[in-house]
């Protein structure tokens, strides 16, 4: 199929409005079914064992007692799991992961599992198992790790990146770069230079939603599997890998999902569940508690950043420099290396450096989360340019202003940029009333810059057209934010009828081929252009039916708001037809109209965003509010506004959590102190101002409608505004997040101690 | 499991009496349940006391106010005289959790639960409230800081329950206040806190106060020598900064996921003053 994804200019029709999206009643009702939802006649209860220490060697796993049990009727470990990655590294990780098979590398770590008739019968069988454990020094800290002294966990893991092969192992798997020109000497032609050193604490998607799945193992092989995912193509792909299962054989539903934010793009229980279930002969649900999540799911990297910036006495940046240390847990990763990429991303410079390293700690395994790595590398760079624009005596939106990549502009990271929104996000943040609103007292504003590349990747769509002329849109990205709203909208204005006659659903994996997750913001960008690929190949064989019944060469037959019509002075006489007419017709023209698309949406937008935020600090108790919050995006083309302008909403609220308050606590034993929403503190709706959106749109030439991916950007920039702001309101420079209040109060009381 | 829900309390308190194993009084669950749910105990025995006579009233007496072990801190936000004379009590009582939480938990719960950093109890110490028991051994009465002992443990002997919250009515020129610190806005248990109950002569100088700082050591700490400074004063902020250094010197907390000891003293100071001055203008003072 020939499908010209180029952008081009258009009056829009239904993208753009803000209809009611079609899961919504569901989900306001409570009836649409999550991932615990979905229930089978005859299924068993799943429940893991988790290692109590965050490094052991395990010795012998003695299951006999629990098998035993009335009511167990499988316990599985490592065992039941046999190592079928040949070779496949990244495979073999997600595999340990998943079970334990030698080390239990942090608190949490799977080492068994039960499936049994009951939720008590299990828990009971998980205290029947014994495992002999040999305790290992362990390490936590990103920055402990990485020193001579630290317990190594992996010791076939010699760093990679480097010049030489390293003579020892050591917990750095790689090292990566990204720059050009030359930063020593830029930093020579520098009046004024800023260098501080940055933290921020590992935090935790905290998706409402826990894992959950009901897995089915047929006796013939086959299986199905029931999850809640962000991608269940990939997770067929996983489970199946790692099962020695046919992809074909085995299908995977997805859930509604309640919350994912790159959380739900890595299996976890899911290939435990299916060995349970194939070993016990019967269906089993395993759902996570939410210790189990916080121990075991999710986290995002640890960080400790350095970062040097120096500037011209006329504005202009010399040189920028940034060392980025990311945690991954005990497995390899490239966080580090995301963060150097996106470090510097939003400016126009010369002379730029940025160095990432990836750190194994025990803890478990980073996952992507929202932007991945991108809001702590923007935290540190973003901290500092307020700094730099300070010293050099301009306003900080102004130095921003003057320093911005712009189209033609080769990034940090290597691509020269198209055309991109970072410049007039940051020209709408400078006129935005905000920007002007009077502070009051003990109150500080901070804006900050934030940038994320996008994704758009394999991308597969049904549409049928039924005869009486509604539309069934079936697509395999999940949807994580209203893309079937969105989805249904871009059918609607292709095929030219109404929004309500649509209706999109998610496909299972085997009513549609493979489809890359909902991750990257690639969710409506990529579904989209398959959509509108779907619709015009649907349409063309609209004007062919319409060309056969007026008996004239469908070269002459368009397609215009919903209806074929003959072209030309020569068919004058010819009444044209509506969809709904040649649908209703379509029996006895040719059978069923449908269209179908596969593609790889290739060319997804870069995004950038400013944001600008007051917060007001107690400096007796270094409590902070936040006072008032703005997002500034571009978004190529708002399909549906209200959900662009959800998804800055959210990113913003996530970002306010992480750079004030969530943060894994760890104790010297090595075991997570903090495994609940109780002392994990994501913000409470009272904890939140109205958070105001303003959506810009440069389009996207790679995409028909100009659509960009908006849903992870908005997370960049908080972390630093926020920190900016704090720091204007306590006249003290805040360089670790989050910024509790204990940290706050003892910043300010060591900027008073002098 | 055994849950049994009696229609009196000598039942109930010779239910547990009896009973052998783990036995767990149960009122509006808002601790047991979220523990037993956790995996955290499994007791052998439940005693639901809400289907007892009175228990869930709030009872104007002659003597003041009794407020039964089984009245939901909403309940206590709804009674227009409690509110109206120990509004730093009813306020400290819908502090706990959230506003579902409170039409469940009971202040009751919430001292017999006995953590260092329950809401309501620095408010009850302030107040110079006391705990009505009935046992094995009849009814009598304590001071509401005698009930916990440490963390999870309170004085209280087998069989025993405790009945109601006795306050006392006001005298003229009185008001208390509490207040805590919690990072965010609500949903959240103190990391520290502060109550202040103070009656004020007729030339509007503090006559009587008692001061109350919640964890900041393993139990809820009556601060005398912070009412002492209080006392003969019209909230100077001379006085009131004194006030603020004994309530941090008082302090005995320690470094966990919820703050550090520099910040809990330091912060404990400053809710103390300001919970003193606003327990200073409830009680008419200028």
């Amino acid at each position: 199929m020939n499908f010209d994804p180029r952008y081009s200019t258009r009056n829009f029709t239904s993208v753009g409005t803000r209809p009611i999206r079609p899961d919504g009643v569901d989900k306001v009702t409570g009836r649409a079914r999550y991932g615990a939802d979905f229930n089978m006649a005859g299924q068993l209860v799943g429940r893991v064992l988790r290692s109590p220490h965050a490094h052991a060697v395990i010795r012998k796993i003695d299951t006999s007692k629990a098998e035993k049990l009335t009511g167990v009727k499988a316990v599985i470990t490592a065992a039941d799991l046999p190592d079928l990655t040949d070779g496949d590294a990244a495979m073999y990780d997600i595999l340990d992961n998943c079970m334990a098979r030698k080390t239990a590398f942090y608190d949490g770590h799977a080492v068994a599992a039960v499936a049994a008739v009951d939720a008590r019968t299990a828990r009971q069988a998980l205290k029947l198992i014994e495992v002999d454990y040999e305790v290992l020094p362990h390490v936590t800290d990103v920055d402990e790790a990485m020193k001579h002294s630290a317990p190594v966990l992996n010791d076939t893991i010699f760093t990679e990146g480097l010049e030489e092969k390293p003579a020892k192992p050591s917990n750095v798997t790689k090292r990566s770069q990204y720059g050009h020109g030359d930063v020593h000497e830029g930093f020579a032609q520098a009046d004024y230079i800023v260098e501080r050193s940055y933290r921020t604490e590992q935090t935790h998607q905290g998706y409402i939603e826990p894992h959950a799945c009901v897995a089915s193992v047929s006796s013939d092989g086959t299986a199905d599997l029931w999850v809640c995912t962000q991608g269940h193509f990939v997770y067929r792909q996983h489970c199946a890998q790692l099962l020695g299962m046919d992809v074909s054989k085995l299908r995977v539903t997805s859930s509604e999902i309640g919350g994912g934010f790159g959380g739900k793009t890595h299996v976890w229980a899911e290939p435990v569940a299916l060995a349970l279930s194939r070993k016990a002969g019967r269906p089993v649900k395993l759902v996570m508690t939410r210790e189990e999540v916080f121990r075991a799911s999710g986290p995002t990297s640890a960080t400790s950043i350095d970062v040097r910036i120096g500037a011209r006495k006329d504005g202009t940046i010399a040189a920028a420099e940034a060392t980025l240390r990311y945690s991954c847990g005990p497995y390899a990763g490239m966080w580090a290396e995301l963060g150097a990429m996106t470090a510097f991303a939003c400016y126009k410079l010369e002379n730029v450096k940025t160095v990432g390293y990836e750190v194994l700690v025990n803890r478990p395994k980073t996952a992507a989360y929202r932007a991945p790595s991108a809001p702590m590398a923007a935290f540190a760079v973003e901290s500092a340019v307020d700094e730099l624009a300070k010293e050099v005596g301009m306003d900080p939106v102004e130095f921003r202003i003057r320093n911005a990549a712009q189209e033609g502009t080769r990034s940090s990271y290597g691509p020269v940029y198209g055309p991109i929104g970072i410049g007039p996000t940051l020209e709408a943040a400078k006129n935005h009333p905000h920007m002007k609103a009077p502070l009051g007292k003990n109150q500080g504003r901070g804006m900050a810059c934030g940038f994320w590349f996008n994704f758009g990747g394999q991308t597969c769509t049904d549409l049928n057209i039924g005869m009486d002329g509604s539309v069934s849109l079936a697509v395999g990205t999940v949807d994580v934010g209203g893309s079937r709203a969105s989805l249904s909208l871009v059918a609607a204005e292709e095929l030219g009828i109404a929004y309500e006659q649509v209706k999109a659903v998610v496909a299972d994996t085997s009513s549609l081929g493979y489809n890359d997750m909902t991750d990257g913001s690639r969710g409506t960008f990529s579904s989209s252009m398959a959509t509108i690929s779907a619709a015009r190949n649907a349409i063309k064989i609209l004007r062919e039916r319409a060309a056969q019944t007026w008996d004239i060469p469908v070269d002459d037959v368009v397609w215009e708001k919903g209806h074929a019509i003959a072209k030309g002075d020569k068919y004058g006489n010819l009444a044209a037809l509506s969809l709904k007419e040649i649908a209703a017709a379509s029996g006895k023209t040719g059978g069923p109209i449908a269209g179908h698309s596969e593609l790889v949406a290739d060319g997804a937008g870069v995004s950038f965003a400013t944001h600008i935020c007051d917060i007001e600090v107690d400096p007796e108790t270094g409590a902070t509010r936040v006072v008032r919050y703005t997002v500034v995006q571009d978004a190529g083309k708002a399909v549906h506004p209200t959900y662009v302008e959800g998804q800055y909403q959210g990113g913003a609220a996530q970002g306010i959590g992480w750079a004030l308050n969530e943060e894994y606590i760890y104790g010297k034993d090595g075991r997570l102190q903090n495994p609940g929403f109780l002392d994990y503190r994501i913000p409470v709706c009272s904890d939140l101002p109205m958070i105001d959106t303003q959506i810009l749109e440069i389009p996207n030439p790679n995409h028909p409608y100009g659509v960009r991916g908006v849903g992870e950007t908005s997370i960049v920039p908080p972390l630093a505004a926020i920190a900016n702001a704090v720091s204007n309101a306590a006249g003290v420079r805040m360089t670790h997040i989050p910024m509790s209040p204990p940290r706050i109060l003892a910043a300010i009381e060591a900027e008073q101690a002098g | 499991m055994r849950y049994i829900r009696p229609h009196s309390l000598e039942e109930a308190a010779g239910l547990l009496a009896g009973s052998t194993g783990t036995a767990a009084i149960l009122a509006g669950g808002s601790d047991l349940l979220v523990r037993m749910k956790g995996g955290f105990i499994e007791p052998d025995l439940i005693v639901d006391i809400k289907a007892i006579d009175g228990l869930g009233e709030i009872r104007e007496t002659a003597e003041g106010f009794s407020i039964g072990a089984a009245v939901p801190c909403a309940l206590m936000g709804e009674s227009a005289a409690l509110k109206r004379e120990w509004p730093g009590v009813v306020e400290a009582a819908r502090l706990i959790g959230s506003k579902q939480v409170q039409g469940r938990c009971t202040i009751v719960g919430n001292l017999c639960n006995a953590s260092p950093a329950a809401d309501s109890v620095p408010a009850l110490v302030a107040a110079g409230a006391r705990a009505l028991i009935i046992g094995p051994g009849g009814r009598r009465t304590i001071p509401v800081e005698a009930v916990p002992t440490a963390p999870g443990k309170t004085s209280l002997a087998k069989g025993e329950i405790i009945e109601a919250i006795l306050l006392d009515r006001r005298a003229p020129r009185s008001g208390d206040a509490y207040l805590r610190f919690i990072p965010r806005t609500e949903m959240d248990i103190a990391v520290v806190s502060a109550g202040v109950n103070l009656t004020l002569d007729e030339q509007g100088a503090v006559e009587s106060a008692r001061v109350a700082v919640g964890a900041a050591a393993p139990t809820v700490l009556l601060v005398e020598e912070a009412a002492e400074v209080l006392i003969g004063s019209k909230l100077d902020d001379a006085t009131l900064e004194r006030l603020a250094k004994v309530c941090s010197g008082a302090c005995r907390p320690i470094d966990d996921k919820r703050g550090t000891v520099e910040f809990r003293r330091k912060v404990a100071g400053v809710l103390a003053r300001r919970a003193a001055t606003t327990a200073y203008a409830r009680a008419g003072g200028k």
